[in-house]
């Protein structure tokens, strides 16, 4: 298909700007001004529809497919929460109003909105605090890392490093090493969780804290979580939980309860907030008392009279994170799906998520060899191993599941599983979904006995067959203009 | 009952028989009793319907219907129906980072389109698929100017965005970076100071056009003293005004970052908004994020991947170029149909209407007496107002009379208690223009 800027016609435009009634044209002096004109594509209204309508016919998606994406929860967006964040006093409010003196009388509504979803998360995760502010998990990751060495410095702490699984999302080290730590990576055991023993020889007084998903990336709840969480308290470490995959304990416990200091919360999974396409997202990140000092600032805080006002007075914060409150239209969104929920929905929620999860893991290890061979939580981690013996491996077998019409589930990741699927169904998909999804795993796994060399041309249906991906990072084209 | 679940009590029984357990209490059993939550005190869920119904009334507790002449680096454009129209299907909307290419060309398309309108915008040779906002994007370049240059020094103009030079300071608290501000002198950059800064341990020298005052430069002769000592120049720009300035790539920039809420992008209270990022192709190995590639599938027909994702976490882990993953790509869909929509007449001509109903504006105001523009450079569609008294006291009078009528800067910049930065855009009519002159008049009477 044709890119915008290839439909471009001379002389066409698709947008009309409003009529100048000023009776004026300025000048600016010729060295400030631009020499060519900028090349947008000159096409009409409707040539644009039809471009991006056509463009997006070429995605799966949630509405459209099936989408069992291990760690990313692809659960169904409800179309209301779009409905709640287009409400004109929301969506056309100036950040910089609460700015001006007396300004948030003018946004008391917002600043509600921000407090009350600071409490329900609080009551949600069993935190004492948080911050809207994070943009996606991986900018609440950082968060949570920046208080956690504000901490060790107000203290005189001298830290060096940070404590990983090698169960982690790539964010946790990464984030860690923005933060201006060193990484040591702990071993998982034969159960699927941080090996104990490895753990202990990695802790000492240099630790900084820990990072770990909970439940974890193998789908996994760790039992000692509140055992490391006393190890890691012993040396004064803070104990981080990537709150990921939180869908899976809504009600059944809570990360502040069990011993982290710190969590940070994908709205855009748990939450049900429209992926987008890879964001927007945000992650808001709770803590316990023990760090409230070093939250990001403004935070919103309560008068006596009930109102409420953005407090700039956190003279250790270690400061602005995001421009102003976070990303607050999917902050809205989110607090419209908790509220429609409700304490039962919630517990509901995590339930089915991980009934589902469980259904398809008992279904598929007779044919699939399970990471760990127990039950799991809200997704369930596979090997493709007994296929990858044959040759067909987990890519093969995600790019078959796209010929039928589904997502594949997350491949090779965890890192510490080979061949790693990892399927993640959430609580939104019916039984006859999975039993479709169950049947056509069991197809692949017959083709890759009968006719493993079938694998290679697939994809067949999609617009696209496999790109080269080599030829995409040697020739590095990633821009329309580059060779005109 | 939760609406979204689509299980059945039937359904519930024959997986959990599939699953061989009793209940779905079963299911958790790794969650030991003195695991149980302390309290899980939610509020009863609530119909749609009644939801609706709470956040609209949230929703006017807000004071709505206020004229803005606020700015800031956030403005408030037009947004063509178009927009959110196409970027709300569902098949954008509900899909997720384009892992698997051949059942994403749509996103995997529309960014690196994306990506081309930037670099037209900008006249760099690349750029990324998003970052989060014009904050962090500028923060990331701080990083990468790191990357490349292996120093430590960073010169920011006292003209970049206060909002954005404290978050960058946040970001790098546990890092090693020297920090100097250099101040702005008659609305400019103070060549003076930067090249008393400027040295061989220099990264970079960050400068942001139009700055935060609202005046243009030409950036080109600060950028040729950093090159010549091996800096960095990082340039924060704001789109709408390069359908007719002087473009970062041609003042000879290093890295040009900026907000682009304003490409289609409604205010929303602070966010989602759109960082984007654009730079040299020497460089591109040491850009974060996300970055779209042009390829061939197997027929040799052009396709779209996912592309040099070594310089990313999920490949690199620690020695990552940034953490990122989840960006803002929804955004940058709005933000490359808003430009489409536009194209290249209606993008000149959007500036130039910016500029003429600001300028309008600001012969109007200063007419008033005691009210001086200050305006020793030319500006865009925003500029600086000297008033004979507290600026913050005349904004909070002016939205009793209506109007946002701009950002004091009192509140990041010390001594500037009397001024105030007041943002003309499109949507400004003249009727508009002269009510907010009369009203401001009335405020100083």
């Amino acid at each position: 298909m044709k890119l915008i800027f290839e439909k471009s016609v001379k002389g066409r435009q698709g947008f009309q700007n409003p009529r100048s009634d000023v009776d004026l044209k300025a000048g600016i002096p010729s060295q400030y001004l631009r020499k060519v004109d900028c090349p947008f594509p000159e096409v009409s209204e409707l040539d644009v529809v039809r471009h991006y309508t056509a463009l997006s016919q070429k995605n799966y998606s949630v509405d459209t497919q099936f989408y069992p994406l291990g760690s990313c929860t692809m659960k169904y967006n409800p179309k209301f929460t779009e409905t709640v964040a287009a409400i004109e006093g929301f969506c056309n409010l100036h950040p910089l109003l609460p700015q001006l003196k007396q300004g948030e009388k003018f946004v008391q509504g917002a600043l509600e909105v921000l407090y009350h979803m600071e409490q329900l998360l609080c009551e949600i995760t069993g935190m004492d605090r948080f911050t809207m502010q994070p943009m996606a998990g991986a900018h609440g990751e950082l968060t949570g890392a920046m208080m956690m060495a504000a901490y060790h410095r107000r203290k005189g702490n001298r830290k060096k490093y940070v404590i990983v699984p090698d169960s982690a999302h790539g964010t946790n080290p990464a984030t860690a090493a923005t933060a201006g730590y060193e990484i040591v990576s702990v071993q998982s055991d034969q159960n699927g969780v941080m090996d104990i023993n490895d753990l202990k020889d990695k802790i000492t007084d240099e630790a900084a804290g820990l990072m770990v998903t909970c439940p974890n990336t193998l789908g996994i709840f760790n039992s000692e979580a509140d055992k490391i969480a006393e190890m890691v308290h012993a040396v004064d470490g803070v104990m981080y939980c990537d709150g990921a995959n939180l869908n899976a304990i809504l009600g059944r416990c809570r990360p502040g309860d069990i011993g982290f200091d710190v969590v940070h919360v994908n709205l855009h999974k748990t939450f049900s907030t429209p992926h987008g396409g890879g964001g927007p997202g945000a992650g808001p990140v709770g803590v316990k008392k023990k760090l409230m000092p070093f939250l990001p600032i403004s935070m919103v805080d309560r008068c006596d009279d009930g109102t409420f006002y953005l407090n700039y007075d956190y003279p250790d914060s270690i400061g602005y994170l995001a421009p102003f409150y976070g990303n607050f239209s999917i902050i809205l969104r989110a607090y419209a799906y908790i509220i429609m929920a409700g304490e039962e929905g919630l517990r509901e929620v995590s339930n089915h998520a991980v009934l589902n999860a469980n259904y398809i893991r008992q279904r598929l290890k007779e044919r699939f060899h399970p990471a760990y061979d127990r039950l799991c939580m809200h997704e369930a981690v596979f090997s493709a191993s007994k296929q990858a013996e044959r040759g067909v491996h987990a890519i093969d077998i995600a790019k078959y599941l796209i010929d039928q019409n589904m997502h594949p589930p997350t491949v090779y990741f965890p890192l510490s599983v080979k061949e790693a699927i990892m399927i993640e169904p959430t609580e939104t998909e019916s039984k006859e979904t999975m039993d479709r999804f169950i049947e056509a795993c069991f197809q692949a796994d017959d083709l890759s006995r009968e006719h493993p060399e079938a694998f290679h041309g697939l994809p067949k249906t999609t617009p696209v067959t496999r790109p080269d991906e080599v030829k995409a990072a040697r020739e590095i084209h990633t821009n329309y203009f580059q060779n005109r | 009952m939760f609406p979204y679940i689509p299980n059945t009590d039937e359904n519930i029984k024959d997986m959990l028989k599939a699953i061989g357990v009793p209940s779905i209490d079963a299911l958790f059993e790794d969650i030991k009793l003195r695991h149980k939550p302390r309290s899980f005190n939610i509020p009863e869920g609530k119909s749609e319907f009644e939801v609706i119904e709470h956040i609209k009334r949230l929703a006017s507790k807000n004071v709505a219907g206020l004229i803005p002449f606020i700015g800031g680096g956030y403005y408030d454009h037009y947004v063509p129906s178009a927009v959110m129209a196409l970027a709300s299907r569902g098949e954008f909307y509900t899909a997720y980072t384009p892992y698997q290419p051949e059942c994403s060309q749509g996103t995997l398309q529309a960014l690196f389109e994306f990506q081309s309108a930037i670099c037209a915008l900008t006249e760099m040779e690349v750029a990324n698929a998003s970052l989060y906002d014009g904050g962090t994007a500028l923060y990331e370049a701080v990083m990468m100017a790191g990357r490349i240059t292996g120093r430590d020094k960073v010169i920011m103009d006292g003209g970049v965005s206060p909002i954005y030079r404290k978050m960058i300071r946040t970001y790098t608290s546990n890092l090693h970076y020297e920090f100097r501000e250099t101040p702005v002198v008659h609305g400019q950059s103070s060549r003076e100071e930067i090249e008393k800064l400027l040295d061989e341990k220099t990264a970079a020298v960050i400068l942001q056009n139009p700055n935060f005052f609202g005046t243009i430069d030409d950036h080109a002769d600060v950028i040729e003293k950093a090159r010549h000592l091996g800096a960095l120049a990082i340039e924060s720009v704001y789109p709408i005004s390069l359908g007719i300035l002087k473009t970062p790539g041609a003042m000879g920039a290093d890295i040009v970052t900026g907000e682009g809420q304003s490409l289609g992008i409604p205010l929303n209270f602070g966010g989602p908004y759109l960082g984007f990022m654009a730079t040299r192709k020497k460089y591109i190995r040491k850009m974060p994020g996300r970055i779209v590639g042009e390829t061939t599938d197997r027929n040799g027909q052009r396709c779209f991947v996912n592309t040099l994702q070594a310089r990313e976490q999920h490949i690199r882990r620690e020695k990552a170029n940034s953490n990122i993953c989840t960006n803002v790509a929804l955004c940058a869909l709005q933000s490359v149909i808003y430009m489409s929509l536009l194209g290249k007449q209606g993008l000149k001509g959007l500036a130039q209407l910016n500029l003429d109903k600001a300028e309008f504006a600001r012969r109007e105001i200063e007419k008033i007496e005691g009210v001086e523009v200050k305006r020793s450079s030319p500006t865009f569609n925003e500029f600086t107002v000297y008033l004979p008294v507290d600026a913050s006291i005349v904004a909070e009078a002016m939205i009793h009379k209506g109007f946002a009528a701009g950002f004091p800067l009192g509140r990041y910049y010390k001594g500037m208690e009397q001024y105030m930065i007041v943002a003309v855009t499109e949507k400004r009519t003249k009727e508009e223009i002269l009510g907010y002159v009369k009203a401001l008049k009335e405020v100083l009477a």
